[in-house]
């Protein structure tokens, strides 16, 4: 009989979590509570004395000075209703898993298998509650029942029954494992039915190439040696699926597009992987020569640059988008302890130095009805929130960069981006650190976390839309303290030189990590029934592909391998031998020593002909609204600085540690009142010297209304002019190209598919283009291609998004510059031309409207200007530097005077103007978002070495800092267009987020 | 004497070993060795061939019972393999060795739920004071002003005027005793080394954001009798260099950070008196 351990707070003290809950409730779901208690309950399956577990509840599971404890009896007291909330089976539960190491020290030597300690948390409400208001308040706020289970209990039901009964999630398993063979020599349109059935996400097309691999007389003959019959296994047909998933293969990427310009003009255009984005770093790499600073482009996990001359930079950007749409918590976490897989099995492996994370989100105060299965999407925004919180902060990796983007569309999925930079030594033992290999007969080593049937499917049902029948088992939890023991054995196994290659455990399981691994020597084999599980009852097929989070899998040469065990022991972390790796050709899977799957490496990897896709880009006008001219835009700035999109998101980031490893320079929030929001972060990966490490991002969705390619083109200026802000030197820095696209695919399902493959296009081309002109190389990326929700008759695609991030080198960060203006008489310039492009502004936004005049880019100009002011920078003429995206100027010059706690005085005169004379007006020098702009103050003295820095790049001195905490912009007729108190601007700015 | 030497236990979730090891060399020590946990189990690291140790910020098994809780439990329980002795037993000799503990943060955490602070008249082990969530329901990263008591027997605080300004990072901050004489005691023997305050460290506070986590008293940190034991939420090994300094851009600061004076009294006492 399981026993529960209840843990409740002392009388008396103030429950900070039941409180929090208590906001949330009135907040979100406008339902009135008197008051909310938490209890943690502790459900131990287990053969225990009494002695013990009432030494367990004393001692690690409850805090003598603040909580009492309960053995087999109700904790709870004075309530109208409870609710208890647990895990489903199979869940990651992190605190039952503590929870059961505890229990074994107590008692001094491990738990059998099969027993175990759940978590639960009860919740008592009192208040004037119906039923039906508590079952709102437990499927809307305290759970998500895909993944955990709840019970209410009136006070009355619960006084009866003597409180909660025990209940153990364990997974129940299935009787015996099998392997079955499925037959392909069907119908076409059963072909079909067992794709989708399978969540195999395999087109007619690929299902017709397995079926005629199945029909070669070699290959029956070969499998016939094997003891295999003509029909593919279970195994193989998952495997397949698997690594052909457009989430592993980047089908679209690779695919041959036939596209046609609005001229129809026609272009085919062999795989835009190759065309443009490889092109560009190669392209750009030729032309830096000797200065060439990438070290490992596109082939590893993450990409790796030169930092100096012991020490490597290594950065990718991931997205998790479908899973955080079903599970935001889980979603999150698992996105952003994932993406900390990467840079760490890069190359021998990286020590990792920081996260970054941009979230694109529709309005959390949405207010119309949602399709089915749709979590309204401040349920989004609070889990992917909290989940790359406890991912990031767990890990202990600073979050030092990113932003929230809002956009009604991206309700029907969020968008999630989670990146991680690590710093590697540029050598490992003698062997330069970005470099890796196999040699046939290396052990196949799998560490971390045990497998289980959670994250089956994440491949392919990312692959596909978001629907109703989305799987379940394709959400998990990540655990960070599992990985970081992991990490903390590895990094240390890396500098003894225990191992040969590194990869991670992602998207695909084993079946993925392994393929690949194997492509490096030509074949592999393993036996999946030596992978260790988390409970018994895996089919084979269901070992291979589990994405059970925290597991890397290595190639250990024989010879070490006793001694990585043994290490691997002493940490406390987990590692195993599945089998080896071979020359043969073969990827190789046994289960319990009888094969289950054979495939032929080429087959494999390159049994996949490209995709065909159509592209035809035509122009499309939105209308264009002019506003009548005001006298006063003061209302207008006041409501730009509270949109969504601009407003302070220091709710959201104070909650993200942005400082542990110590070596942050420039914070996320700066100025007088540590409130101003940064451009870019610079960080010092070695606490004993000044070199520093910049990042910064770019992106603009909303321009992608008008044309991709100048979304595509601002995004990527935005990044560098965010990073060049601060300080970071154009001599070392490169870009990483994140794609989330709406489906771009012709089909049924999307008519208007040749459009959305010809705005990628464009985006491609356009990202060719301006990285070129900019220096800039990419070195990693990811493409997130099927973002919409589909239920058959509502279909919601997310607008083209492009997020583009940069990673690079400043000399001294002693010279880093700060965006909120530093002191009183300070001269105050605008670096760049504004011109008439109010198109998909924020303030074109505001006023319910697109236009078509985007901002285009010129970078020739940009570049000219970002150098200039780097050489001011690095003189130490610059006070502060500002740039200017979202709501323009106005937007801009408030954020400088009210971070620096000082006033501004702008004249809208003698801004520069770029265009008509005749269109030349107010509105738009305060609201236009014209690219490559800068907002600079320079102490006087500097005046003179300042303008001849940056002499021809098209400055303009436009005003000064002042005493007084106002800022006023004198329109071009020479009266007053702003005028407004800091303290007003600055209310408007914090107050709309600030509750979140 | 022979080299000064710190230790920085690392492992099962503790984050801020790096910097930690920094502050200690930078603070005058002579050697910062960190030892992750499992090379203090094996036995290859003992603590009695160190005079300082460092328990650090991090999140200590994903403080899934509480913070730093199932740490505690593992101090207390887990024995030095392939021997009798407990690893609780290198701590106890080590304190009564006299020699130094600091504790930031999740080793706060630690020290307060093993007992070892306040550690009344000289009982290290028993538990009378913790630290919970904080009073706004969240975890926090925000620098805060930290007044100092002068009357304090604290040797890691020794010079400080009026007060240091440091970053917090934690969800769980909030100081509280469990009986008001525990409190009062901690009060009258001047063991609250530091406490939230206002920026010109005139006073205690108990407002949000200063006091961040309504911390009892706006307690921040606290030392035990002999002044050798010190834990504190707040982190100085986070800000020993000036561009740790969130407006180091716009104010006039010194080279080293508020931090550092820790570390250097640290490394001075150990030089003077062991």
């Amino acid at each position: 009989m399981p026993n529960r351990i209840e843990v409740a707070l002392r009388h008396g003290v103030r429950d900070a979590r039941g409180e929090r809950i208590k906001r949330e409730i009135e907040h979100f779901l406008k339902i009135q509570v008197t008051a909310v208690q938490t209890i943690d309950i502790y459900t131990v399956d287990a053969e225990l004395p009494q002695k013990l577990l009432e030494a367990a509840a004393s001692g690690p599971f409850s805090d003598p000075v603040m909580q009492e404890w309960l053995l087999d009896s109700p904790a709870g007291r004075e309530f109208d209703f409870a609710v208890e909330v647990g895990f489903r089976p199979g869940v990651t539960d992190n605190v039952g898993r503590t929870a059961r190491e505890a229990v074994e020290y107590l008692v001094g030597h491990p738990i059998p298998a099969g027993e175990s300690v759940y978590y639960s948390l009860q919740y008592l409400f009192s208040g004037d509650l119906t039923r039906s208001c508590v079952e709102r308040i437990a499927t809307e706020l305290l759970c998500n029942t895909l993944i955990q289970r709840y019970t209410i209990l009136s006070a009355a039901e619960f006084a009866q029954a003597g409180g909660f009964p025990p209940l153990v999630p364990r997974v129940q398993v299935a009787a015996k494992i099998a392997v079955k063979e499925i037959d392909l020599e069907v119908l076409d349109t059963e072909l079909v039915r067992i794709s989708r059935d399978g969540v195999l996400a395999l087109t007619l097309e690929e299902m017709k190439i397995i079926q005629a691999h199945y029909r070669s007389p070699k290959v029956i003959a070969a499998r016939a040696a094997q003891g295999l019959g003509a029909k593919p296994t279970d195994v193989e047909l998952e495997c397949l699926a698997q690594t052909w998933s457009e989430h592993c293969k980047h089908k679209i990427f690779a695919a041959t597009v036939h596209y046609e310009d609005e001229n129809g003009k026609k272009e085919e255009i062999n795989s835009l992987f190759k065309s443009y984005i490889q092109r560009t770093t190669s392209d750009v790499r030729k032309r830096m020569g000797e200065k060439d600073f990438c070290l490992s482009v596109f082939k590893d996990n993450a990409g790796v640059i030169r930092f100096n001359d012991d020490w490597s930079l290594v950065f990718k950007v991931e997205t998790h988008n479908s899973p955080s749409a079903l599970d935001p918590y889980g979603g999150a976490l698992t996105g952003i302890v994932g993406v900390n897989r990467d840079p760490f099995g890069t190359g021998q492996g990286a020590k990792l130095i920081f996260n970054t994370d941009v979230f694109c989100f529709a309005d959390p105060f949405y207010a119309k009805p949602l399709p089915k299965r749709l979590l309204h999407p401040r349920r989004i925004f609070e889990g992917v929130v909290e989940g790359v919180e406890h991912g990031g902060n767990k890990s202990g990796i600073p979050t030092v960069n990113g932003s929230i983007v809002f956009d009604e569309r991206f309700c029907g999925k969020p968008l999630v981006f989670c990146g991680t930079a690590g710093l590697m030594p540029a050598f490992v033992n003698g062997q330069p650190g970005h470099e890796k290999s196999i040699k046939a007969g290396d052990l196949i080593v799998m560490t971390g976390g045990r497998i289980g049937k959670d994250g089956i499917h994440g491949a392919t049902f990312s692959s596909e839309e978001l629907n109703e029948n989305s799987p379940v088992t394709a959400v998990q939890i990540g655990d960070p303290i599992t990985q970081k023991r992991m990490f903390d054995f590895l990094i240390r196994a890396r500098d003894k030189g225990l191992y040969r290659f590194i990869t991670d455990n992602g998207a695909g399981g084993l079946s993925s990590s392994i393929g690949e691994m194997a492509g490096e020597c030509n074949g592999c084999r393993m036996d999946l029934a030596k992978a260790p599980l988390k409970y018994p009852g895996l089919e084979p097929w269901e070992i291979l592909i589990s994405e059970a989070q925290e597991r890397m899998s290595l190639a250990v040469p024989p010879e070490n391998i006793d001694e990585f065990l043994a290490m691997a022991q002493r940490f406390g972390v987990e590692a195993t031998v599945l089998g080896e790796f071979t020359d043969n050709g073969v990827f190789h899977v046994l289960y319990e020593d009888k094969t289950v799957a054979w495939l032929p490496m080429a087959f494999m990897h390159e049994g996949l002909p490209p995709m065909q896709i159509p592209a035809r880009w035509e122009v499309r006008r939105q209308a264009e609204v002019r506003i009548a001219a005001k006298n006063d835009y003061t209302g207008d700035l006041k409501q730009l600085l509270s949109a969504l999109n601009i407003c302070s998101k220091e709710s959201v980031v104070r909650r993200y540690d942005h400082e542990v490893q110590g070596g942050s320079v420039v914070k996320p929030f700066t100025g007088i009142s540590n409130d101003g929001p940064s451009d870019a972060a610079v960080v010092r990966p070695l606490l004993g010297s000044f070199e520093a490490v910049v990042t910064a991002h770019g992106i603009c969705p909303r321009y992608s209304d008008i044309d991709t390619w100048h979304m595509t083109t601002n995004a990527v200026d935005e990044a560098l002019r965010n990073y060049v802000a601060v300080g970071g030197s154009l001599d070392l820095v490169a870009g990483l190209d994140n794609f989330c696209w709406c489906d771009p695919v012709l089909s049924d399902k999307t008519p208007d598919g040749s459009f959305k493959m010809a705005q990628l296009v464009r985006s491609n081309k356009a990202l060719y283009d301006i990285c070129l002109a900019y220096n800039l190389p990419l070195i990693s990326g990811k493409d997130s291609m099927k973002n919409d929700f589909y239920d058959g008759s509502v279909k919601i695609s997310i607008p083209p998004t492009l997020l583009f991030s940069v990673i690079g080198r400043m000399e001294d960060a002693r010279k880093a510059v700060t965006m909120d203006a530093k002191r009183p008489g300070d001269l105050v310039y605008l670096l760049g031309a504004t011109a008439d492009e109010l198109g998909g502004s924020e303030y074109s936004a505001a006023n319910g409207f697109i236009g078509n005049n985007v901002p285009k880019v010129d970078p020739e100009t940009a570049y000219g200007r970002y150098r200039a002011y780097h050489q001011a920078v690095n003189l130490g003429l610059v006070a502060s530097c500002h740039d200017l995206s979202d709501g323009g100027l106005a937007v801009a010059a408030a954020e400088s005077a009210f971070a620096g706690g000082c006033g501004m005085e702008l004249k809208l005169a003698a801004v520069l103007y770029k265009g008509e004379a005749a269109d030349r007006r107010d509105e738009l020098l305060l609201f236009s978002e014209s690219a490559s702009r800068l907002l600079v103050t320079v102490h006087p003295e500097k005046r003179q070495a300042f303008e001849q820095c940056l002499q021809g790049t098209g400055i303009a001195a436009i005003g000064k800092v002042t005493e007084k905490l106002q800022l006023t912009i004198e329109g071009i007729g020479g009266s007053a267009v702003v005028q407004a108190d800091l303290a007003e601007l600055k209310e408007a700015w914090q107050g709309t987020l600030r509750d979140l | 004497m022979s080299k000064s030497r710190a230790i920085v236990i690392t492992g099962n979730g503790t984050n801020c070993e790096m910097e930690a090891a920094h502050a200690c060399l930078t603070g005058g020590f002579d050697e910062a060795v960190i030892a992750h946990i499992s090379e203090l189990l094996s036995g290859a690291i003992r603590l009695d061939d160190f005079h300082f140790l460092n328990l650090t910020g991090g999140f200590l098994d994903g403080d899934d019972l509480g913070s730093a809780k199932a740490q505690a439990n593992r101090l207390k329980n887990a024995v030095i393999s392939g021997s009798k002795e407990k690893l609780v037993e290198q701590f106890s000799r080590f304190i009564a060795d006299g020699k130094l503990i600091l504790g930031v943060c999740n080793g706060f955490q630690l020290m307060v739920k093993m007992g070892m602070l306040p550690g009344f008249d000289g009982n290290y082990l028993h538990q009378t004071a913790t630290l919970t969530y904080n009073d706004c329901g969240r975890f926090q990263d925000r620098w805060c002003y930290l007044k100092a008591d002068p009357e304090s027997p604290c040797i890691f605080t020794r010079g400080i005027d009026k007060g240091i300004y440091l970053p917090i990072r934690h969800g769980e901050g909030k100081f509280l005793c469990d009986t008001p004489a525990t409190l009062e005691r901690i009060e009258q023997e001047h063991l609250a080394v530091f406490k939230y305050s206002d920026s010109c460290y005139s006073a205690p506070t108990m407002a949000f954001p200063e006091n961040p986590n309504g911390s009892t008293h706006a307690i921040a940190g606290i030392c035990d009798a002999s002044g050798r034991l010190m834990g504190m939420m707040p982190h100085p090994e986070a800000f020993v260099h000036y561009t740790q300094h969130p407006r180091w851009t716009r104010e006039e600061l010194p080279e080293s950070g508020d931090g550092l004076i820790l570390y250097k009294n640290a490394a001075d006492y150990v030089k003077l008196s062991l």
